[in-house]
């Protein structure tokens, strides 16, 4: 196989190869971990691959072909996974200089699907620190390049699946999302990127960031691909708790493309001040939806302008709180120079911690301190209650809401770096739909003059993955990707 | 709004997280920044909406427990493999009660 046709493959493609016995899923496996390791140094996608993890789930898929057994719907498919979800006895360091030597001692639920489906996990990808960012700029490996445009970031906290995947380093790739990290570096990155509703997926083995928020989901080269890696990870899971017993749907059943009649919702408080590239394309995009017959109409989600700060409230309490573990008892990093317990705690702590993580731990800490904690965290969590139910109502009336992911497209490494409240304010169109628990995804709406990736944001009800797919497919079916 | 230094300090402590005079410096800056935006919240009347903890569906309150069965954990081997200092089965950290 050629490079190109190596960064080129879909799911489909790998089915086909192998069916025809073009190459065998071993073969692919180690074609594919050759070429992503020769390119990983133009994006810094990976931290690190996991060959013998990769080939041995190649040859089961391959043994169980010999017998003509079912090898899954992910059969041979090369993943990448998101480097906060745990993979036994591979590392996982969630970006964090406390955890780099840290190797897990069991799977993620979500991993133990993609290798049940056949999938062939070829690494763990770069993120922003425990998925605290939005530019990937705050690992501490170092930042991952945007492979569309080497100056720019892939977008975060996902940016090196969201790389990889445009890379053609991974056909599919897992990411996580707590308040935009899929969709946006999706958007940023040209592919498509799924945050499912709240509890479809199971987080047990998801390194714990805001846990009322975080979300396990895929990216994609297309659609198909992208409601092929849900399948195989969506359902209750008895190790979490917050995974929902809903039946999960057949996904790739619904793309059908029939959309004519469907009533998109384009929210007003979205397109304000919105005069840019990005706009123009995501208006056009609209047109290709009305062309398609779906039927577009204006809606109002009044509390949006309050989503920054309750987000920010919500998702830094939770924080705080999740990464009060890491305190060098447990976790493979402790600072050397302390004599006593709380100096070790301490010290270990601010050593390992980079920037982010600690404004966000004190943030977090400071909004629940004796005193404060009714005037921020509660006062967050009823607004959030304002905010969900911004979205039952509009959902009352339309099928499907769309709007932009992001104000812009990828900005250049380093230029937002020093001012974490404007790079918090750029979360602004994503970060509605994790306060919500709706299902969300950012799908390619063209490019700027300069060759940019923009995407757009398709969101719909509860538990409603299979008609967000089947807008998103005929979105897709009708040229909208390109613009 | 800006944190004095003497607030940070509090909270960092707190926290549990050992601060640079230089990053203090920095998150009176930036932590006062963040705060004011959330201040935002304040022009909104919330008397009588219910604060939303989780995401929550129309399951039965008990349909999340699980069945009280043994199940295998991951044994004391792996769960300290990680410790940065182990010994006789158990984390070893700093002496927290001195002798008397």
């Amino acid at each position: 196989m050629t490079s190109s046709e190596i960064a080129s493959l879909t799911v489909a493609k790998v089915r086909q190869g192998l069916a025809a016995r073009e190459f065998s899923a071993a073969e692919l496996a180690q074609e594919a971990l050759r070429f992503a390791q020769a390119e990983n140094p133009k994006t810094n996608a990976y931290l690190h691959f996991c060959p013998e993890r990769a080939l041995a789930a190649a040859r089961r898929v391959d043994e169980k072909l010999a017998r003509g057994e079912d090898a899954g719907v992910l059969a041979g498919v090369p993943v990448a996974v998101k480097d906060v979800i745990l993979t036994e006895g591979v590392r996982t360091t969630c970006g964090s200089k406390l955890l780099a030597y840290y190797v897990a001692p069991y799977d993620a639920t979500a991993v133990i699907g993609v290798e049940a489906a056949g999938g062939v996990i070829l690494g763990k990808t770069n993120c922003d620190e425990f998925a605290m960012g939005s530019s990937t700029e705050n690992s501490a490996f170092g930042p991952v390049r945007n492979p569309v445009a080497p100056d720019r970031v892939p977008g975060g906290s996902s940016g090196g699946s969201g790389a990889a995947t445009a890379q053609g380093t991974a056909v599919v790739a897992l990411g996580s999302d707590t308040g935009g990290s899929i969709r946006q570096p999706a958007s940023f990155c040209g592919v498509v990127g799924v945050t499912p509703t709240y509890g479809r997926v199971s987080r047990y083995g998801l390194t714990a960031f805001a846990s009322s928020l975080d979300h396990i989901g895929p990216f994609a080269r297309n659609v198909h691909d992208a409601a092929l890696l849900l399948q195989a990870i969506a359902g209750r899971d008895e190790g979490d708790a917050t995974s929902a017993f809903a039946p999960v749907p057949d996904y790739t059943a619904a793309l059908d493309g029939q959309v004519r009649g469907l009533k998109i919702g384009l929210p007003r408080e979205y397109f304000q001040g919105l005069a840019s590239e990005t706009g123009d394309l995501i208006s056009k995009g609209v047109e290709t939806l009305k062309k398609l017959g779906c039927e577009v109409r204006e809606i109002s989600l009044p509390h949006t302008e309050y989503a920054i700060g309750c987000y920010y409230i919500i998702c830094t309490a939770e924080a705080s709180s999740n990464l009060a573990r890491y305190d060098g008892v447990r976790y493979t990093s402790r600072s050397t120079r302390s004599e006593t317990l709380s100096d070790m705690y301490r010290n270990t702590r601010g050593e390992g911690f980079g920037a982010e993580c600690k404004r966000r731990i004190m943030l977090g800490t400071y909004v629940l301190s004796a005193g404060y904690y009714d005037a921020y965290y509660l006062k967050a969590q009823k607004v959030r209650t304002l905010i969900a139910r911004d979205f039952s109502t509009a959902f009352e009336a339309v099928d499907a809401i769309v709007t932009p992911v992001s104000p812009f497209p990828a900005f250049k490494l380093g230029e937002k770096l020093d001012d974490p409240l404007e790079m918090y304010l750029s979360d602004i169109y994503t970060i509605t739909g994790d306060l919500a628990g709706i299902p969300c995804m950012s799908v390619p709406c063209g490019r700027t003059a300069a060759g940019l990736p923009v995407g757009m944001q398709m969101l719909a009800n509860h538990f409603n993955e299979a008609g967000m797919f089947r807008l998103a497919g005929a979105f897709e079916a009708a040229g909208g990707f390109e613009g | 709004m800006r944190l004095t230094e003497q607030e940070v300090r509090y909270v960092a402590a707190l926290a549990n997280l050992n601060l640079s005079d230089q990053e203090v410096a920095k998150m009176c800056e930036d932590l006062g920044e963040v705060l004011t935006h959330m201040e935002k919240l304040n022009e909104l009347d919330t008397a009588g909406v219910e604060p939303m903890a989780q995401v929550l569906y129309d399951a039965a309150e008990t349909a999340t427990l699980g069945e009280d069965i043994d199940r295998p954990g991951i044994g004391p081997e792996a769960a300290l493999a990680n410790a940065p200092l182990a010994g006789a089965g158990f984390f070893k950290v700093p002496k927290v009660i001195e002798r008397s």
